[in-house]
């Protein structure tokens, strides 16, 4: 069976190999044709898959290295994922610098695609927080890398999109918290200009910040949504707190093809938007899991797209191009294509040291669509257009659909990022948007 | 011992206070599910042996170890492919380390059943580490622990060692044997204050397991550590793991042969 993403594409991979010592790595060559790592999938499109290669499967490699209580840093092996890494510091009063939408992701694959989260405005991206990575060439150096040393290749990897070769561990500095809860604001938004309104004067008091947009409300409705902000709470007793949280989950085994995300969201979207008790804005205390992580409450949920899969945009618009966002936004609405739902973001100006880093200062956008192929990429390559009318550009962590021509005009950096690429290393993506249409 | 072996040097006796508390020591430490077991205890201050032959590997695990909060970690490069070896160098560990609380003998091989009843040489090899090691590691331990009257001695059987079953007797078989000689070890030891536990997983996802399908059959090493260290708790005689195997291989024992014999599996 070969490995999908979490859009349901399917790899072609020749062979597949779990990694479990560092040590596993020392020979690549008696691997078969080109290799790849392969996180824990949550990338949606084809940047975590390969073709006629051989898929380094890295979430078994997953020890521990080193912890200072002291300083908060620690140090791990690459295929430890979030979930675990949590579980380990929060008792401890620490918490992950930059954590993205799901917890089933692992320091590699964090690092690869340099994740954000909602405290971009604050900290930037992970890559920012990375330390130092120890990264095995495929010629049989094993690297040590960071800003002092190898530094070229530390900022190639950061965001590198897994091309440089295989990180085997990496140390980064933890956030301290001194409670296992967050204090949450649920805020209704009327329309884009009253989110920049809300999100100027969140900028300064609040650690993390994201706005769901109603994607399907037009005309006077048009771009309006629910901002919800928060920041660690203080006192308590974090490890008794943490401890009662202990997240339930249900799966979803098999395709539901009648049963659709959207209706979900939907309905959760119009309860507290409709809400009376939820006048015009309602704050809570949170678990971490609701907070971040509320799609991994119901586990393998790509599924309920069916086989077809899931297709998600996820785009930047710079911060003065207010016009493109709301056309962006207009165009999704049309198309009714979209998931109800779309999540905004403003990005601040905290740069990565990572060369192919996806942010920069502006708006992110991202939203769902089912696959239903040709309607798909028709609706994606317009908004594409305006995306690159307005400078912006396309996360590769999402992406299944842009042409060479949109990466290499918005990524123009990644002539001079190929001569960091090992050269037994390969994606299908990587593939796809080098090689010229 | 012979000269491949050796105790590692940070943990001399003069450092008393490292080694109170919880002593687990585990022989092919390199496990996966051995690694999983081992984490619990790490985070309650229990003090480690570890033996495997990969000191690469040992020095990784180590450091997870410690940082999960583990008193003291030795460790032991030894290959454990004999009977005599693995005595002696279990007693050699011994005297300097102290007698386990809990001991785990982890290590095993699969092996393809086909290829090995091809070859004399890997079948004396996979005989050597499932089943000559671990018993000259019982032999040890059993002199040392008997004589403090306490400690669990835990060992990986497999269902596999319930019945031969085409496919995978060779293994299976090796398996066998260790069910056979834990019972018998717990048997003898009732009244010594030691436990022997044995260990039967079904399927389960690591380095053994790599080239099969990981399907839903197949266990996560951690939920089997948990069972484990469980039945170690309670003092169980037998843990099937997960528990649904014990009602699976209850019924493929009472197969009758006639029936047995034509299944193709
Ligand atoms: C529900 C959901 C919410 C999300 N929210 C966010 C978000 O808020 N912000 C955000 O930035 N992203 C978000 N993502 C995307 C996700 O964080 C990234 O795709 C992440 O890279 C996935 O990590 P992974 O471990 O699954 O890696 P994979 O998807 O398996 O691989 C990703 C890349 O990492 C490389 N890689 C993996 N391990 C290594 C290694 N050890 N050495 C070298 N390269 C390696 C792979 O080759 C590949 O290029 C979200 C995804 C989902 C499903
Ligand atoms: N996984 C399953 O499905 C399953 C099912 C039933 C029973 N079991 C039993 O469970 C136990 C643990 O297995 P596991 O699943 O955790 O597998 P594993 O991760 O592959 O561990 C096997 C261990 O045996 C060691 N070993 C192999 N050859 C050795 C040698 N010559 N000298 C010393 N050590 C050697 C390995 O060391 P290296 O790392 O150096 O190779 C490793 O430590 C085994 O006894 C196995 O038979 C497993």
């Amino acid at each position: 069976m070969p490995t999908e993403s979490w859009g349901r594409i399917k790899g072609q991979e020749r062979d597949s190999k779990f990694i479990h010592w560092r040590s596993d790595a020392n020979d690549m060559s008696h691997w078969k044709g080109p290799v790849l790592a392969h996180g824990l999938g949550r990338s949606y499109g084809d940047s975590c898959l390969i073709k006629d290669g051989t898929l380094l499967k890295m979430s078994e490699l997953n020890k521990l290295r080193h912890f200072d209580p002291e300083t908060g840093r620690l140090s791990c092996e690459a295929g430890l994922s979030i979930a675990d890494l949590l579980t380990f510091a929060i008792p401890r009063g620490w918490f992950i610098p930059v954590t993205p939408g799901t917890k089933f992701v692992t320091m590699g694959g964090a690092i690869a695609n340099d994740i954000h989260g909602k405290n971009h405005h604050r900290r930037g991206t992970i890559g920012n927080h990375i330390t130092e990575l120890e990264l095995m060439r495929s010629n049989g150096e094993r690297l040590r890398c960071s800003l002092t040393e190898e530094e070229a290749l530390f900022r190639a990897t950061i965001g590198g999109l897994g091309l440089t070769g295989l990180i085997l561990s990496c140390t980064l500095q933890l956030i301290p918290i001194e409670s296992a809860w967050i204090d949450a604001e649920m805020i209704k938004t009327k329309g884009l200009s009253d989110f920049f309104e809300v999100d100027r004067k969140s900028d300064k008091d609040f650690e993390y910040t994201v706005s769901w947009i109603d994607c399907m409300a037009q005309g006077e409705h048009g771009g309006r949504g629910i901002f919800i902000r928060g920041n660690h709470a203080v006192g308590g007793n974090i490890k008794k707190d943490y401890a009662k949280q202990k997240g339930f989950k249900v799966s979803v085994p098999f395709d539901a093809p009648g049963f659709t995300l959207n209706k979900l969201s939907i309905k959760a979207f119009n309860t507290a938007y409709y809400n009376k008790q939820f006048a015009q804005m309602k704050a809570t205390k949170q678990a971490f899991d609701p907070f971040f992580y509320p799609l991994d409450a119901v586990g393998n949920w790509n599924r309920i797209y069916g086989s077809a899969g899931l297709l998600q945009y996820q785009c930047i618009i710079p911060k003065d191009r207010i016009e493109d966002l709301k056309q962006l936004f207009d165009v999704i609405a049309k198309s009714g294509q979209g998931s109800f739902l779309g999540v905004l973001k403003r990005f601040g100006n905290i740069a990565s040291p990572g060369m192919m880093s996806f942010p920069v200062e502006g708006y992110t956008v991202s939203l769902d669509f089912k696959n239903i192929g040709k309607k798909s990429s028709e609706l994606f390559h317009e908004l594409d257009r305006i995306v690159m009318r307005a400078g912006g550009r396309l996360y590769p962590a999402k992406d299944y659909l842009m042409s060479p021509e949109t990466f290499q005009l918005s990524y123009p950096q990644w002539t001079e990022f190929a001569r960091y690429v090992d050269p037994l290393f390969e994606s299908m993506f990587w593939k796809r948007v080098t090689t010229r249409g | 011992m012979d000269s491949q072996s050796k105790i590692d040097k940070t943990s001399d006796d003069k450092n008393k206070d490292k080694r109170q508390g919880h002593h687990v020591m585990i022989f092919g430490a390199s496990s996966g599910i051995a690694l999983e077991f081992a984490r619990p205890f790490a985070a309650k201050k229990a003090h480690f042996t570890l033996v495997a032959r990969d000191e690469d590997k040992l020095k990784d695990i180590s450091a997870d170890l410690y940082t999960r909060g583990a008193r003291d970690v030795s460790i032991v490069a030894y290959s454990l492919d004999s009977l005599e070896g693995s005595y002696e160098a279990t007693r050699a560990i011994i005297k300097q380390t102290d007698a386990p609380d809990t001991a785990l003998i982890a290590q095993g091989i699969l092996g393809d059943n086909e290829e090995l009843l091809h070859s004399p040489k890997k079948m004396e090899q996979m005989l050597q580490i499932n089943v000559m090691s671990p018993v000259g590691i019982m032999m040890a331990l059993e002199e040392s622990m008997v004589v403090r009257g306490k400690g669990t001695i835990a060992v990986f059987s497999s269902v596999a060692g319930d019945r031969g079953r085409a496919s995978n007797f060779a293994y299976g078989s090796s398996k066998a044997l260790i069910t056979a000689f834990t019972s018998g070890m717990r048997a003898r030891l009732t009244k010594s204050g030691v436990n022997v536990l044995t260990i039967k997983p079904g399927m389960v996802a690591t380095a053994m397991t790599d080239h099969l399908p990981r399907s839903p059959l197949m266990a996560n090493p951690k939920a089997v550590a948990n069972d484990i260290i469980k039945a170690i708790t309670k003092h169980e005689a037998v843990v099937y793991t997960p528990s649904f195997w014990r009602f699976i291989m209850f019924i493929i024992s009472h197969l009758p042969e006639g029936i047995f014999r034509r299944l193709k599996f």
